[in-house]
């Protein structure tokens, strides 16, 4: 019998990744195509963000994708001079928590966003990255 | 069931560098606390030994410490809340003691951080979150805290002037305390000189100033029956209430962010089994990993009121002489913060106050003192009342 190959699409998440096997790793072909996704359990219609493969409230693993869209409020960010081992090389960067009601998203803030403009509850939109490294994430932007 | 005491309670010198083994740093506060509790080996039941996975090479520790402390052929547990490690440690020697399996108990923390760089810690510290989704954009523990300051300066217009407050009372303690890593002077000029390493840049809102320090050490606490307490013991403390609790790793599974819900639930279970309120407390070892921490904790502790924490600071209600004294011994801001030992020098420092053996760090004739050990950004609560 062949050996089953292993399924390690999330090593490209971030500028370094700590997981490489997810059942969630059509979230990276979804970045690959330019969507942020979450899942939504197919049995109560919880949301989630980030997105997971089992629902803790009615314990079922039917899930469905949806994208995140349209705008958050930024509910708190930081600005980091300081990285840990393997980050140096994106100093300086911010991260922050986006605020979409139903559902809030950790990440970065886009570094065409001047310092000067971020402002605590303003309305910004997630948007796929790609990475110098070649690796995909994705990261806030003002929202028009 | 019958009341649980602390009989015994011992600490190394937190330093930058251990110059030794782990098994030999755990020596140093274990035998401290077998002096102070004046037992032999054989009096110990069991051991739970505490620490945050990942510094040292050493798997499984509990059972190289049993071994070293000649706690054989007595059993041993390990536990790992992060930086609350051994209040988890103390929740769990209560329990093994309430429950009559055991008489005396010792928990035992530790961490030797210097067995890896800085910046690999911090990595290490990062990974104490949520790895999968938020680790892969760069977090550490100082950012994590600083948008918790942020939150609170936009919500209630607190000001990085404020955190510098919280640093200098560390510092006034922190001088005087004889096993504290950082015992330099720290005035409010320093955090206004842009020269000063205190506002060095780490993490906006946050700069070196409003961190503490990594260090290597360790803690022991002696937990006993009433029996054995009575029977050994001149000046048993009582643990009065324990509270602990959980919340989302990824801070967007949370909702507050001006300050952390598990110190709020545990506070409260703490506050409930032990029948007293906040005005009741006369002595408080607080969390303050950062100056943030110390803030959020006067107001999850219900010392103020939400977003009034800060006067607290500025009036030096925290000080000595003041109305509530917080971290009277420096807090882990000039003590260092050896995450696996730091749970354990805070109740260290409740049981000296409240015995009054504190030195020159005594409040003035305290009967109730309260221990707030956090672990992770808010992922885990420990709230700990303890009485003469």
């Amino acid at each position: 019998m062949a050996k089953r190959e292993l399924d390690t699409r999330f090593s490209k998440f971030g500028t370094v990744s700590f997981t490489a096997t997810t059942k969630v790793n059509d979230f990276i072909d979804h970045l690959e195509d330019g969507r942020v996704t979450g899942t939504r359990c197919a049995g109560c219609g919880t949301r989630f963000f980030p997105p997971r493969s089992d629902c803790f409230k009615c314990l079922d693993s039917e899930m469905e994708w949806f994208d995140v869209s349209g705008t958050g409020k930024l509910v708190t960010y930081s600005r980091l001079q300081y990285a840990p081992v393997g980050f140096e090389g994106d100093l300086p960067y911010c991260i922050a928590l986006l605020d979409y009601g139903d559902y809030k998203v950790f990440g970065r803030i886009a570094d065409s966003v001047a310092a000067e403009d971020i402002q605590v509850g303003m309305a910004m939109k997630t948007v796929v990255n790609r990475l110098e490294n070649g690796q995909l994430n994705y990261v806030f932007e003002k929202a028009e | 069931m019958g009341k649980v005491a602390i009989i015994g309670v011992g600490q190394s010198p937190f330093v930058r560098q251990y110059p030794g083994s782990i098994r030999e740093l755990a020596f140093e506060a274990f035998k401290d606390a077998m002096v102070d509790a004046r037992l032999t080996t054989e009096q110990i039941d069991a051991s739970v030994v505490c620490s945050a996975p990942e510094y040292d090479k050493q798997r499984s520790p509990a059972g190289v410490f049993a071994e070293y402390l000649g706690l054989n052929p007595q059993p041993t547990f390990y536990v790992e809340t992060l930086c609350s490690s051994s209040s988890t440690g103390l929740r769990l020697a209560y329990s093994l003691v309430a429950s009559g399996l055991h008489d005396v108990v010792a928990v035992l923390g530790f961490q030797k951080m210097s067995e890896i760089s800085s910046s690999e810690s911090q990595e290490r510290m990062g990974r104490g979150a949520d790895i999968q989704w938020e680790s892969p954009f760069g977090t550490m523990m100082p950012a994590y805290y600083a948008m918790y300051a942020q939150a609170h300066m936009a919500t209630y217009g607190t000001s990085p002037d404020d955190l510098a407050l919280i640093r200098v009372k560390a510092a006034t303690y922190g001088q005087i305390n004889e096993l504290a890593v950082y015992r330099k002077p720290v005035t409010f000029d320093m955090f206004t000189d842009p020269e000063s390493r205190m506002t060095g840049p780490v993490a906006s809102p946050l700069r070196v100033g409003d961190c503490c320090a990594n260090a290597d050490g360790s803690s022991c606490v002696i937990v006993a029956s009433e029996e054995k307490a009575r029977a050994w013991c001149d000046k048993p403390v009582w643990i009065l209430g324990l509270g602990a609790a959980t919340a989302s790793v990824n801070l967007a599974g949370r909702d507050l962010f001006t300050g952390l819900a598990v110190a709020k639930e545990a506070a409260r279970q703490a506050y409930g089994m032990a029948g007293v309120g906040p005005a009741d407390i006369d002595v408080a070892e607080v969390h303050d990993c950062f100056t943030i921490a110390e803030l959020m904790a006067y107001e999850n502790l219900g010392f103020a009121q939400p977003g009034e924490g800060p006067e607290l600071i500025r009036s030096k209600a925290t000080y000595k002489e003041g109305e509530i004294p917080v971290n009277v011994d420096g807090g882990l801001l000039s003590k260092g913060h050896p995450i696996g030992a730091t749970g354990g020098s805070q109740i260290r420092t409740i049981v000296l106050q409240l015995r009054g053996e504190a030195g020159d760090m005594q409040v003035r004739d305290p009967a109730i003192g309260l221990v707030h050990n956090i672990g992770g950004v808010g992922l885990y609560g420990n709230v700990t009342i303890l009485g003469r």
